[in-house]
C-alpha cells in the first residue's frame, strides 16, 4: 500500500476510513495484502439500520387513534399566543415510533384511547375527540392526577394510561426543536466552560472557594502545550 | 472448507483495539515492529461525519436518544454492542449472574467510558498484607509508576496533586470548575466527613500535542470526540501510531477464535473468523499479545486447545477464567429544593461527566468490610433527552400540592425542576475469588461456531456490607445537601443496592499475574507462564481490582508489557 497516501488522509482528515484498512480477506500466499476503499458503517451498525427500516415500515396507530391522541396532547400541552402546542412537535408522531420501538406501550396506548371513548360515549354521548373541551376537561380531571404515595402498579388503568401519554408527550415535546427553546437549554454546542456565573451562585446561596478556583483551568492558557517539571506542576 | 493462510509473518498480532490492545500496537509499531491488529468489530472513528453522534440533537434520533438492545447507554451512545449481542450469547451457571458488556467495535470500550482515569495506589498492589484478603500483585506501585506518568503525559488526564497515600499524584492538566450541583454536593459532603477534590479525567483541558484538539465542553464524551480531546485507543494510540509511520495493519470485523500453536507449543499467530464472508482465516506472527478484554481473552486461550495445551493455552494452572471480579456499584438519586427555578442562562454542560468526586476516605480496619470505594457524582441541567418531562411534578409530593395534571401548569413544572435532581454513586473494590469464573460452555457456539463463555458469580456479605455502608453514606450527604433521597433505601432483599456483577463494566482478574505458575496465568511481565511468545495486555492480568476505574492501569500495564516484549524480541529470546 501507498503509506505517504494514507499519512496524507489522516493529516487532512478526509478519508481516514480508508487508511490502513484491509479486508478481512488476505489473497491466499499473496505477499501484499489487499487494501479495500473501506469498510465502515455509518453512526448506526446494520442491525440498527434494519431495525429502523422495520419500525418505519409498520404503522401503529389507526387514523382515529391518531386524531384523539392529538386532542389529548394538545390538552396537555395546548397551544397559544405564547407557547407552541405538542401537535407543533407532532408528538404524535414520536408516540407512534415509541409505541412501535417499544411494544409494551401498544395495549396502554390502544386501550387507553378505547376507554377514553367508552367513558366519553357514556357521559355525553359523543366520542371523546368530538367532544367539547369541557366536556374533554371534565375527564381528564379524573384521571390526570395521581396519588404517588401508591405503587404505579397498583393505580387504576386510566390514570396509568393517562400518565404515559403525559410522559411521552413531554418527553416528545421537549426534545422537539421548539421544547429545547422554550426550556432554555443552552449547550449542546462549542464552549469553554469557566464556572457558574456570579449572579446564579448568589441566587443558590453557594459561593466558591479561591483555593479550589486556584487548582482550575485558566482558559486563557488552554491552546498551550502543557509542560511539567519533574514532581508533576503544570509550567505552561 | 480450507483455513485461507496469510503469507505475511508479522512481528506481532494484537487481539483487540481497546485500552491494551490500543497501547500494545503503539509501542510496539513505533519500536518498528510490523503489527497486525485484529478486532471482532467494524472500523469507527469520530473524526468522520458519517460516524459522529456527537452535538446531535435529540430530536435526530427516532427515539429522542432512548437506549436500544445495541445500545444500552442511549442511541447516541458511540459504544455499539451491550450486554446482549445478537448471535454471539453467554451462558450463566447454577442460578447465579454476570451480565458481561461488549462493544464490538475499533477503540472497543473506550469509546464511551466515562474517562475517569484513577491510579492505583501502594496499598492497592499488596492488599493481602493489609487485610488477609485476595492476593498481592506480583509488583508494586513502584513497578508501575513510571508508566502512569508516561500514560499520563502521552493521553492527558486532567486532576491535582494532593500528596494522598493511596491516590497518587501525577502529571495533571488542570481540572475545570465545578457547576452548580457540585458545589452543593462538595458542601454537603464535607459536612459528612467525606473529603471532596477535583475529579481525574481523561479529556484534554490544555492542549498535550498538535495532533489532539482541546476539550470544546459538550459533555458528550460518551458520544466519542471529533476533535479527539477525550481518550479512546483508536483516536490517541492507533491512529497516531499509523500517522507516525507504524506498519499497521489493521483487521476490522475478525473475530478471533484461537491461538494456533506449532509441535513444541509456541504460539504461530492466529486464527478467525471474517464477519463478512464467514470463512476462517490465519494469521502468522512471531508473537501473539490478546487484548481481547478479560473475558474474551480467557475465552480464546480456553479455546486454543492442543496436544500440548490440552486444557487450553497457558492454562496448566487451571486458573484461566477464575477469579473474575467487576467493580461494586450503588446509586442514589437525589432532589434538592435549593437547585430549583434555575437560571438558563448558561451552557453548564462541562466534560462528560463529574468535575468532582471523592476517592475512598474510610479505614477499613474499623469497618465490616475490607475494601473501600470512590463516589461519583452527576446532576445539572443536561440536554433534554428521552425521560425528559417523566413524572414531571413529582416532587409536588414533597410541597404537599397535587401531582400530575395537564396543561400550562405543567411548562412552569418542567422548568422549575429542571436541573434540581442529581445522583450519587458508589464503585468500589470487590475480593477476587476463584469461586467467580467464566468457563467454556459446551453445549453452545455463537452464529461463528466458536463455544462460548458460561459464567458463575456471587457477591459476598463483603460487598453487600459494603454497599449498605455507601447507602448510609449517600443518605447522610443527601441529606447535608439539603436533599431528599428519592426512591426507596434498598435493603438486604434487594443485596442493599448491589448492581448485578458485570453491570460496572471493570472485570477484571480472569489472566491473573503472579510468581507462581501454579496459581497464575502469566507472569509479571504479563507474558504467559506456559508458552513465551503469549501476552495479555488487558484487565485479565489484574491481580485484584482497586477501588478505582481500571483503564489507567491496563494502559499502564500494557505499555510496559509492549515495552518488555520489544526488549525481549531485540535479546532473541522468544
Amino acid at each position: 500500500m501507498d503509506r505517504r497516501k494514507s499519512l496524507k488522509s489522516i493529516v487532512l482528515g478526509t478519508v481516514a476510513g480508508g487508511l490502513a484498512i484491509h479486508g478481512c480477506k488476505p489473497e491466499a500466499g499473496s505477499e501484499e495484502l489487499v487494501e479495500s476503499p473501506k469498510i465502515t458503517y455509518p453512526g448506526r451498525v446494520p442491525l440498527e439500520e434494519e431495525l429502523l427500516a422495520e419500525l418505519e415500515e409498520e404503522q401503529f396507530l389507526n387514523p382515529h387513534e391518531i386524531e384523539t391522541l392529538t386532542v389529548l396532547c394538545d390538552l396537555i400541552l395546548p397551544g397559544s399566543e405564547e407557547f407552541k402546542a405538542a401537535s407543533d412537535a407532532k408528538v404524535v408522531d414520536f408516540i407512534e415510533f415509541m409505541a412501535k420501538d417499544n411494544e409494551a406501550f401498544q395495549p396502554d396506548i390502544r386501550g387507553g384511547v378505547m376507554w377514553l371513548d367508552h367513558k366519553c360515549n357514556t357521559e355525553n354521548g359523543v366520542e371523546f375527540k368530538a367532544a367539547s373541551q369541557e366536556q374533554q376537561k371534565a375527564i381528564l380531571d379524573e384521571i390526570a392526577y395521581y396519588d404517588p404515595e401508591v405503587p404505579s402498579n397498583e393505580r387504576p388503568f386510566e390514570v396509568n394510561f393517562f400518565s404515559l401519554v403525559r410522559n411521552l408527550t413531554m418527553t416528545g415535546f421537549y426534545t422537539s426543536k421548539i421544547g429545547i427553546e422554550e426550556i432554555g437549554y443552552k449547550g449542546n454546542m462549542p464552549n469553554v466552560w469557566d464556572g457558574v456565573p456570579d449572579d446564579v451562585l448568589e441566587q443558590h446561596g453557594v459561593a466558591y472557594e479561591e483555593e479550589w478556583l486556584a487548582k482550575c483551568v485558566d482558559q486563557s492558557k488552554r491552546g498551550i502545550i502543557a509542560e511539567w517539571d519533574e514532581n508533576g506542576n503544570l509550567l505552561t | 472448507m480450507q483455513i485461507i493462510e496469510n503469507a505475511t509473518v508479522y512481528d506481532a498480532i494484537i487481539v483487540g483495539s481497546g485500552a491494551g490492545g490500543g497501547m500494545a500496537t503503539k509501542v510496539l509499531s513505533e519500536a518498528g515492529l510490523k503489527v497486525a491488529v485484529v478486532e471482532a468489530g467494524p472500523f469507527f472513528d469520530p473524526a468522520l461525519p458519517e460516524h459522529q453522534t456527537q452535538l446531535k440533537w435529540p430530536y435526530e434520533s427516532p427515539r429522542r436518544g432512548a437506549s436500544t438492545r445495541f445500545r444500552p447507554f442511549g442511541d447516541f451512545d458511540a459504544a455499539y454492542g451491550g450486554w446482549d449481542i445478537e448471535g454471539e450469547p453467554y451462558t450463566q451457571k447454577d442460578g447465579t449472574q454476570f451480565d458481561w458488556f461488549r462493544s464490538r467495535m475499533l477503540g472497543g470500550r473506550t469509546n464511551h467510558w466515562g474517562r475517569i482515569s484513577l491510579r492505583f495506589g501502594p496499598n492497592d498492589f499488596k492488599h493481602k498484607d493489609i487485610d488477609g484478603y485476595g492476593d498481592n500483585w506480583p509488583i508494586s506501585y513502584d513497578d508501575v509508576k513510571p508508566y502512569y506518568d508516561k500514560v499520563d503525559k502521552l493521553i492527558g488526564v486532567f486532576g491535582t496533586n494532593e500528596g494522598l497515600p493511596n491516590d497518587p499524584d501525577g502529571f495533571f492538566l488542570p481540572p475545570p470548575k465545578p457547576r452548580l450541583h457540585e458545589l452543593f454536593y462538595i458542601k454537603g459532603a464535607r459536612k459528612s466527613n467525606v473529603p471532596v477534590y477535583p475529579s481525574r479525567m481523561s479529556m484534554l483541558t490544555k492542549k498535550i500535542n498538535n495532533d489532539r484538539g482541546v476539550c470544546f465542553y459538550c459533555g458528550q464524551c460518551n458520544r466519542a470526540c471529533q476533535v479527539y480531546a477525550d481518550f479512546s485507543a483508536g483516536t490517541c494510540l492507533i491512529f497516531p501510531a499509523q500517522k507516525n509511520g507504524g506498519q499497521v495493519d489493521l483487521f476490522v470485523n475478525c473475530m478471533v477464535r484461537e491461538v494456533t500453536t506449532d509441535a513444541e507449543g509456541k504460539a504461530t499467530g492466529v486464527s478467525y473468523i471474517n464477519k463478512e464472508d464467514r470463512k476462517e482465516y490465519k494469521l502468522k506472527g512471531r508473537v501473539v499479545v490478546l487484548g481481547a478484554s478479560a473475558c474474551s481473552t480467557a475465552r480464546i486461550l480456553l479455546n486454543s486447545k492442543s496436544k500440548q495445551h490440552p486444557n487450553g493455552l497457558g492454562n496448566s494452572s487451571d486458573v484461566v477464567g477464575k477469579y473474575l471480579h467487576d467493580s461494586t456499584g450503588a446509586d442514589r438519586a437525589a432532589f434538592i429544593p435549593d437547585l430549583m427555578n434555575r437560571k438558563v442562562s448558561y451552557n453548564e454542560d462541562g466534560v462528560g461527566g463529574m468535575h468532582v468526586y471523592s476517592p475512598w476516605w474510610g479505614d477499613n480496619s474499623k469497618l465490616d468490610f475490607p475494601r473501600g470505594y470512590h463516589i461519583e457524582v452527576w446532576g445539572g441541567m443536561g440536554m433534554p433527552n428521552y425521560g425528559f418531562g417523566f413524572n414531571v411534578n413529582e416532587f409536588n409530593k414533597f410541597f404537599g400540592t397535587k401531582v400530575g395534571g395537564y396543561g400550562d401548569v405543567l411548562r412552569g413544572e418542567a422548568k422549575k425542576y429542571y436541573g434540581a435532581t442529581m445522583g450519587i454513586s458508589s464503585r468500589g473494590e470487590s475480593i477476587a475469588l476463584k469461586e467467580n469464573y467464566c468457563e467454556i460452555d459446551p453445549t453452545t457456539v455463537d452464529e461463528f461456531g466458536i463455544p462460548v463463555l458460561r459464567f458463575h458469580y456471587k457477591w459476598s456479605d463483603l460487598e453487600r456490607n459494603q454497599a449498605k455502608h455507601a447507602h448510609d453514606t449517600f443518605e447522610e450527604i443527601i441529606h447535608n445537601m439539603g436533599g431528599i433521597p428519592l426512591g426507596d433505601k434498598p435493603g438486604k432483599d434487594r443485596d442493599y443496592g448491589l448492581h448485578v456483577p458485570g453491570r460496572i463494566i471493570h472485570e477484571v482478574g480472569t489472566t491473573r499475574m503472579g510468581d507462581d505458575p501454579k496459581t497464575s496465568v502469566t507472569n509479571k511481565f504479563q507474558q504467559l507462564h506456559d508458552v513465551d511468545n503469549v501476552f495479555v495486555v488487558d484487565a485479565g492480568v489484574f491481580t485484584s481490582q482497586a477501588d478505582k476505574n481500571c483503564t489507567w492501569t491496563i494502559l499502564a500495564l500494557s505499555m510496559r508489557a509492549s515495552e518488555y516484549i520489544v526488549d525481549q524480541l531485540k535479546q532473541q529470546n522468544i
